[in-house]
């Protein structure tokens, strides 16, 4: 075990480096359903309030497309049905957290110092899955103690918990391999979440149909699958758990393997050549950051259109499942017939895509503090290029990167309906408008990043925070029944209800305002500061 | 000649830490200027003030004629940058970095550039992220060498090449001289300074201790002198400015102030002398000198500029 020495004090030294922000992640994971846990005690007290919820909820292919089937009435078990979207969360933080931790520091050349000391070939690989499988642990640790304290069974509550253990660790080994296939971070990032992505994708088609059907033993495919398929709180299945963890075996043998046989620094695949000469366009600030930012741009738009049509595709059903059931039917043609159920679907998910692209923004604008930070900004402020041509070539991004993402996600998914319910031309153009309607809320996002960036650039990462905050307020405020001055803080809350709802154009220009205002100040500041990663 | 730099009285703060502390500094039309100073001592701070990148919290600089902050974008066309940490973009090639930077700082000579990558045998072709940091460097270099501007502002620009790459960026600098153009080159390493440039300025924690040509910095040290004399020479280490005296009958080793040269030597001179070499101080001493902040007197600071030889 010569490759492993030094591991400690690499495990101890990650331990140094991440304590905020290991912390960060398994509190707010583990704390997320335990929120859930308690929304349904207040809205479905009774086991026949909850019976009738799984009754529709349960068969809703939109509901199963999101966060799959649900295995029982209990309130343990739609717990963890609806944190499916949770367990995709730490499937993601596992695996950036391991790349953080390996080819992010060989890219730094801080694995090379590190290197030079007495630590084992295999120290950094196994420290950071050591620590990112321990990080795992504690999570499940918190969220079965949490749902034992709140009275649900223990069981079901150690299952639920190892289930969401189970995708980290299976993400995090993901995450070990792509880390030793490309010299870039970025690269090794991307196929990672790719593979996550893909989890989500087969697993969201196979349960779309019922247990049993055509497509269902996709989710089988899907470690995403497998963490529902533990079956908490409802007839627990363990030997998924060593499926899983047999898998997670073989990926870090994988790993092992490759990283042995690579140079540090170095990654499996070869980077190849590219042109001794830049091309006559490559000449300004504007299309530098058009070679920085074109390709995650279309890996967004792809990602956006594969969901788009997945969604899209999936809306019909929503109408034909109430054939079965006269009383619902009632009920929704009493607040305006099944076309609103479609269009309350229809804004649900304008408002997912809307707040992934609201990701996509905030990367972009920060993208400038990225620069500035790895000192690739001087060198082009030290030209002609000025602060704002600078500043506005990656910004142009963060503006109409949205425009073109929500355009792609209204037009695939009003497509797909429009073309499977056979009325094309009503429902392209209210979808459509449905996702550019989002737009001005994305803008805030924008300016929030552009003020922080340009006034108190060493707390630009806040943008997260608040993009975070929006979601989790978005997403749990309804159901705490939070106070409305809170559910207001977040633009989202601000958005027209479309499609079917009024097009009011007051709130959409005030969010606009607040957007374009704050742009202007963080442009303002940005102006006048100094530049450089220590500025700020 | 006039001035293409001239900073006097600039003080910079980051929070409490006094970065520049009134620091001066002229660069004459035409000349190669060595700006030498420890880590930390401030020379990067006064180039990114140059470039307009930090805005001074007191004092004036005027570059090429104009305000560095205020006219930033117009006197960056006259002008090439190196920084002393060179990072890449890791998706672009080197060849396209050079070529972009070039067009951004308002052109490039082609013919020139071509003739830099095949000096410094650059292979443009790679991306930014597989370059070692000699390489990042040679990247930043030959975009700056191959640009039409009047000054070059480099800082510590060898800093990871090999020998041989060395020798060959000291020709272009020494080419650079010939045909007049300005550069200011900041650095720690003495024998690059020593060859390269016409005048020096010494900092030390933000403020200069030293500035001048070599010739006239070399007055205000010490010589050392190795002699054969006719005969032992009484006296010689009562005479004002004579440090380590190590006498052996006739043979005398010592230093000297400069400016005590001339006595000392009459002094010699009337004993006998057989045998002499003079040396004049390298600018490796001067540095150690100064940067004990001690200029003359102490013993031990005689014996330590000894051991660096």
């Amino acid at each position: 075990m010569k490759s492993l020495v030094g591991a400690g004090r690499v495990i101890w030294l990650i331990l140094r480096r991440d304590r905020f922000l290991l912390f960060l992640w398994i509190a707010a994971l583990a704390l997320t359903p335990l929120m859930f846990a308690s929304a349904f005690q207040e809205l479905y007290p009774t086991a026949e309030q909850r019976q009738a919820f799984v009754a529709t909820s349960g068969r809703n292919p939109s509901f199963l497309l999101l966060f799959g089937p649900i295995f029982d009435s209990s309130i343990g078990a739609l717990t963890a049905w609806r944190s499916a979207p949770v367990v995709v969360l730490v499937g993601l933080a596992s695996l950036l957290t391991v790349i953080r931790h390996t080819r992010v520091e060989e890219e730094t050349g801080r694995r090379e110092l590190l290197g030079s000391t007495v630590v084992g070939r295999h120290s950094q690989l196994a420290s950071a899955l050591i620590v990112t499988f321990g990080a795992n642990l504690a999570l499940a640790a918190l969220l079965a103690l949490g749902m034992i304290g709140m009275g649900h069974p223990p069981v079901g509550s150690i299952a639920f918990g190892l289930s969401l253990a189970a995708v980290g660790w299976v993400f995090a080994a993901v995450g070990s391999v792509t880390a030793q296939l490309t010299e870039s971070s970025a690269a090794a990032r991307g196929i990672a979440i790719g593979a996550l992505g893909l989890s989500y994708l087969l697993r969201a088609v196979g349960d779309v149909g019922e247990e049993g059907s055509r497509l269902s033993w996709l989710s089988w495919l899907s470690a995403l699958g497998w963490a529902q398929r533990v079956r908490a709180y409802a007839g627990e299945r363990w030997w998924i758990l060593a499926l899983a963890l047999g898998f997670v075996v073989i990926l870090v043998f994988a790993a092992m393997l490759l990283s042995s046989r690579r140079d540090v620094g170095a990654g499996v695949l070869r980077p190849r050549l590219g042109p001794a000469a830049a091309p006559p366009w490559l000449r300004g600030p504007m299309s530098l950051a058009w070679r920085l930012h074109r390709n995650t741009l279309f890996a967004w738009i792809a990602g956006f259109a594969v969901f788009g049509v997945m969604y899209g595709g999936v809306a019909d059903n929503v109408v034909t499942l109430l054939g079965d059931s006269p009383q619902l039917r009632l009920i929704f043609e009493r607040i305006g017939g099944t076309a609103a159920l479609v269009d309350a679907f229809f804004a649900g998910i304008m408002g997912i895509f809307a707040l992934a692209a609201s990701a996509y923004a905030v990367q972009a604008a920060l993208r400038l503090r990225v620069e500035e930070t790895a000192l690739r900004a001087e060198p082009v402020l030290a030209t002609s290029v000025r602060r704002l041509s600078w500043a506005a070539g990656h910004l142009i991004f963060a503006v109409i990167g949205p425009v073109v993402l929500l355009a792609v996600a209204g037009f695939t998914s009003g497509m797909t309906y429009g073309l499977i319910s056979g009325d094309l031309s009503h429902q392209l153009p209210r979808v459509l408008a449905a996702a550019m309607v989002q737009l001005p809320a994305v803008w805030v996002l924008v300016g929030i990043s552009v003020a922080l960036f340009g006034l108190l650039p060493r707390l630009s990462a806040v943008s997260w925070g608040a993009l975070a905050l929006f979601l989790l307020i978005g997403q749990v405020g309804p159901v705490m029944q939070l106070s409305q001055w809170i559910l207001d803080l977040s633009p989202f809350t601000h958005v027209p209800n479309l499609p079917g709802g009024e097009l009011s154009m007051a709130p959409l220009a005030l969010l606009f305002g607040v957007g374009a205002g704050l742009t202007a100040a963080g442009l303002t500041g940005l102006a006048r500061r100094d530049i450089g990663s220590g500025a700020g | 000649m006039t001035a293409v730099i001239s900073i006097s009285g600039l003080h910079k703060f980051f929070g409490p830490t006094h970065a520049l502390d009134g620091l001066d500094l002229t660069v004459e039309e035409g000349e190669v200027h060595g700006f030498l100073g420890p880590n930390g001592s401030g020379k990067t701070t006064t180039l990114r003030i140059l470039l307009g990148l930090l805005r001074a919290d007191s004092g004036t600089a005027r570059l090429l004629g104009g305000d560095p902050w205020h006219d930033a974008t117009e006197l960056h066309r006259r002008l090439a940058y190196v920084p002393g940490d060179v990072m890449l973009w890791p998706s672009l090639t080197g060849g396209e970095i050079i070529d972009l930077l070039g067009r951004m700082r308002g052109g490039l000579n082609i013919r020139r550039r071509d003739e830099l990558l095949e000096r410094f045998e650059l292979d443009t072709r790679k991306k930014g992220r597989s370059y070692s940091k000699g390489n990042r460097q040679k990247v930043a270099l030959i975009a700056a060498l191959a640009s039409n501007v009047e000054l070059l502002l480099l800082d510590e620009p060898t800093a990871g090449l090999d020998p041989l790459m060395d020798a060959i960026f000291r020709e272009y600098i020494t080419e650079e001289r010939h045909n007049g153009r300005t550069v200011l080159l900041s650095s720690h390493i003495l024998a690059e300074v020593e060859a390269l440039c016409n005048r020096v300025t010494i900092i030390r924690e933000g403020r200069v201790v030293e500035s001048g040509s070599l010739a006239e910095l070399r007055h205000l040290t010490r010589t050392s002198i190795k002699a054969v004399l006719a005969r032992p020479a009484p006296g010689l280490d009562g005479l004002p400015g004579v440090y380590d005296l190590q006498s052996d009958g006739s043979r005398v080793r010592f230093e000297v102030d400069t400016d005590q040269l001339n006595a000392v030597l009459a002094h010699l001179t009337s004993v006998g002398i057989k045998d002499l070499i003079s040396q004049p101080p390298t600018l490796e001493e001067l540095f150690m000198l100064h940067y004990r902040g001690r200029l003359k007197g102490g013993e031990e600071e005689g014996k330590n500029t000894k051991e660096s030889r």
